[in-house]
């Protein structure tokens, strides 16, 4: 925003000098041939990604050593812009000498990473990142050719975005990789979304069973348990009183109230209150747990010590 | 040799231009509605600038052309004009325009679109062209305004402007043309056509930016877009462009001086262009010549993807454009590849090249044979021409 957004300037000044390199000079286009294979006594593996249609298509040839699984050469061509070639040329580039199970872990990122000048600086706009999931997708193709997987089985994935034929699984990947927020970032990076837009939220022009904002909110969400799961893990003196709250509820959830409430019974949760070096956790009986004679024994016991279990040493129940 | 072959986008200026322009920024810099000698000495000059455009275009001196910022403001001062003054009242509910149209028309309606008027976008043919037979399928009594380009843009393409306009005078619909890409490069004569509205801009026919106009047929005069000191007889305040519509006069002057040249030099240069262009095997060309302004190419080389082509021209300096996908910022293909209903698979191959009167013939030989070199590079890049083992099948052939 500001002064630096109201004159746009070309999307080549964003280019890193080694991508303009690779645009110029890329190192490894070409083929290999079944010929050249055989000469190597190596595996030939041709894996495509993309179609022209979309603006980019990208083909990886590896001759891979039987063996060893060491990709031993590796060529790509590309329909593609200046980014496309650069990526597919440092993709390529990348999986020389790596076993076909470590060049499956070479992600979009590693691509991009390589072809920037200095570390801090992105090596191509977003809206080019694109280029370099289709690199990271080209992989997994090959691999799973040279593992045996049948390529009709992978042409069945589930495809979220039909235009731009990009996958549930890479969805998640990248969005996950990445930390993505909006359809505009995933879009630049996958370009999901690009083209009928249909896939974005419904009620475009072609209903689907799962959008992109789907994606994102299942990421959230999961973002959310995470945190929750961490905040779990703090020591419980170093949490606020909501955080002790919830870690609390959480372990009465997960190994109490089931059995309680197979009994009829249920507890709440009242306050929790720091009592010198104690926790104090004041709990009601409900249902039929009011009035047990195991309520302030065996079962109060119980709770307490799952408790001082997960959470703290210091932690006293006091039912009300 | 440095080449400038994208003539659609912007033009050199005129010297010739620039001389006229040149006393109006430290001598003749008064403000023309001032009283004192400052402002009278630019009365003289605007007005002749006035009457070369109006007789650039053949408006009746009782006609109305609009002095503006630019063709984008011409255009949106139409649509939102008729939507104040149609739609908005409720007496009409609809508009037609193309679907190639400028973003500057394209953007305004979908806008209006957003506030409730009703727009029908005409699709051209696989020539590239509106066939004047649609605009009369779609217009019904509600439709307050057609907006058609004369000539596009991206491939060249003339749009038969006087059918479409007697077709408008019959149905009593108003009717307005883009004409940015006409004119200086065929005829353009607003009696000709039953015109009511007509759009240009100064810098697409070697003139300065930040000029433009609209011509309005007396009685068809729109509400001001621009409020305030009721300059150009209220139509469009705002202190007068004194030096943009001087040097848009004489553009436009030299311009009409120039269209024969246009016609034949013009044209020869980039029939020789696109012949040599077409001995490259796999190499396709949008619209026929003959119903083509002079200066325009749109080429696909298939295999090739459009901002690839471009940065291999530009490494030669030699500037040409592409509207697909990977050159702007968002990822779409080139609209007219996908309207004229082109393979899918050259949708993001589209080049253009658009001459001038001031490209030569050494720029021309010079161009040739760096696309033919580029075309060389990049295919052998490029995955279309690429080895496939016997009998293995990729699975990307099924459409998208």
């Amino acid at each position: 925003m500001g002064i630096d957004s109201l004159i746009g300037g070309t999307i080549w000044d964003e280019y890193s000098q080694k991508v303009c390199e690779l645009i110029n000079n890329p190192k490894n286009m070409g083929e290999i041939t079944q010929e050249q294979a055989d000469a190597l006594q190596a595996k030939l593996i041709v894996a495509d990604f993309g179609a022209e249609s979309c603006g980019d298509a990208v083909r990886l040839y590896w001759a891979v050593d039987p063996k060893t699984d060491v990709i031993l050469e590796s060529k790509f061509k590309s329909f593609g812009c200046g980014t496309a070639i650069a990526s597919s040329d440092t993709m390529a580039e990348l999986c020389k000498g790596k076993t076909v199970d470590e060049a499956v872990k070479i992600t979009n990122i590693d691509v991009e990473k390589a072809m920037r000048d200095t570390p801090d600086v992105p090596a191509v706009p977003p809206q080019k990142m694109h280029c370099s999931v289709m690199a990271y997708d080209v992989i997994k193709k090959a691999a799973a050719l040279y593992k045996g997987v049948d390529i009709e089985s992978f042409e069945h994935e589930k495809i979220v975005c039909e235009c731009a034929r990009v996958s549930l699984s890479t969805l998640r990947e990248v969005i996950r990789l990445n930390d993505l927020t909006s359809i505009e970032q995933i879009t630049d990076y996958t370009k999901a979304g690009a083209f009928c837009k249909s896939c974005i939220r419904p009620g475009g022009h072609e209903a689907r069973d799962i959008y992109l904002v789907d994606l994102l909110e299942e990421y959230q969400k999961e973002k959310l348990a995470k945190q929750a799961d961490s905040s779990y893990d703090a020591p419980f003196a170093q949490m606020t009183i909501v955080q002790r709250l919830k870690a609390v509820e959480k372990v009465i959830d997960d190994n109490i109230r089931q059995m309680l409430i197979m009994d009829g019974g249920n507890i709440e949760i009242l306050d929790i209150k720091e009592n010198g070096a104690n926790f104090d956790i004041y709990i009601r009986y409900l249902g039929a747990c009011s009035g047990c004679a195991s309520s302030s024994s065996g079962t109060l016991f119980a709770i307490e010590s799952i408790l001082k279990d997960k959470l703290d040493e210091n932690i006293r129940v006091i039912p009300l | 040799m440095r080449v400038y072959l994208d003539n659609n986008a912007t033009t050199i200026v005129d010297p010739h231009v620039y001389e006229a322009m040149e006393p109006f920024f430290c001598q003749k810099y008064g403000n023309p509605n001032s009283l004192h000698q400052f402002a009278s000495d630019t009365h003289k000059p605007l007005k002749d600038a006035l009457q070369k455009i109006y007789a650039g275009i053949n408006a009746k001196s009782e006609d109305s052309v609009v002095i503006t910022s630019c063709a984008t403001e011409s255009n949106n001062w139409v649509l939102k004009s008729i939507y104040f003054e149609y739609i908005l009242t409720g007496r009409k509910n609809h508009i037609i325009i193309s679907e190639v149209e400028h973003p500057s028309i394209m953007a305004t309606a979908k806008f209006l679109e957003s506030k409730g008027c009703k727009v029908t976008y005409l699709p051209i043919n696989s020539e590239g062209i509106i066939e004047a037979h649609t605009v009369r399928d779609f217009i019904t009594d509600k439709t307050a305004l057609v907006s058609i380009m004369w000539v596009n843009n991206e491939t060249g393409a003339i749009f038969p402007i006087k059918e479409i306009g007697e077709i408008c005078a019959q149905k009593g619909v108003l009717f307005h043309t883009d004409a940015v890409q006409a004119i200086g490069k065929i005829p353009v004569n607003v009696q000709s056509a039953n015109i009511d509205y007509l759009t240009m801009s100064a810098h697409k026919f070697h003139g300065p930016k930040g000029v433009g106009a609209l011509y309005m047929k007396k009685g068809k005069e729109l509400t001001p877009l621009l409020h305030g000191g009721a300059q150009m007889n209220g139509f469009r305040s705002g202190t007068l462009n004194v030096a943009g519509i001087v040097g848009m006069g004489k553009a436009m002057e030299q311009a009409i001086d120039s269209l024969d040249f246009e016609m034949s030099e013009v044209k020869e240069l980039r029939d020789r262009l696109e012949d040599a262009l077409l001995e490259i095997p796999d190499t396709f060309v949008v619209t026929p010549r003959a119903k083509r302004s002079p200066n325009t190419i749109l080429v696909s080389f298939r295999g090739i993807e459009g901002e690839a082509m471009l940065w291999d021209l530009n490494r030669a300096n030699i500037a040409a454009s592409t509207g697909s996908a990977c050159a702007s910022e968002d990822l779409e293909s080139n609209p007219v590849m996908e309207a004229i209903g082109a393979e899918a698979d050259l949708a993001h191959t589209a080049i253009r090249f658009s001459l001038s009167r001031y490209t030569t013939s050494e720029e021309i030989d010079y161009t040739i044979e760096v696309v033919k070199n580029a075309v060389k590079r990049l295919r052998a890049i490029s995955s279309s021409y690429a080895y496939a083992p016997t009998g293995y099948n990729n699975g990307l052939n099924e459409s998208h």
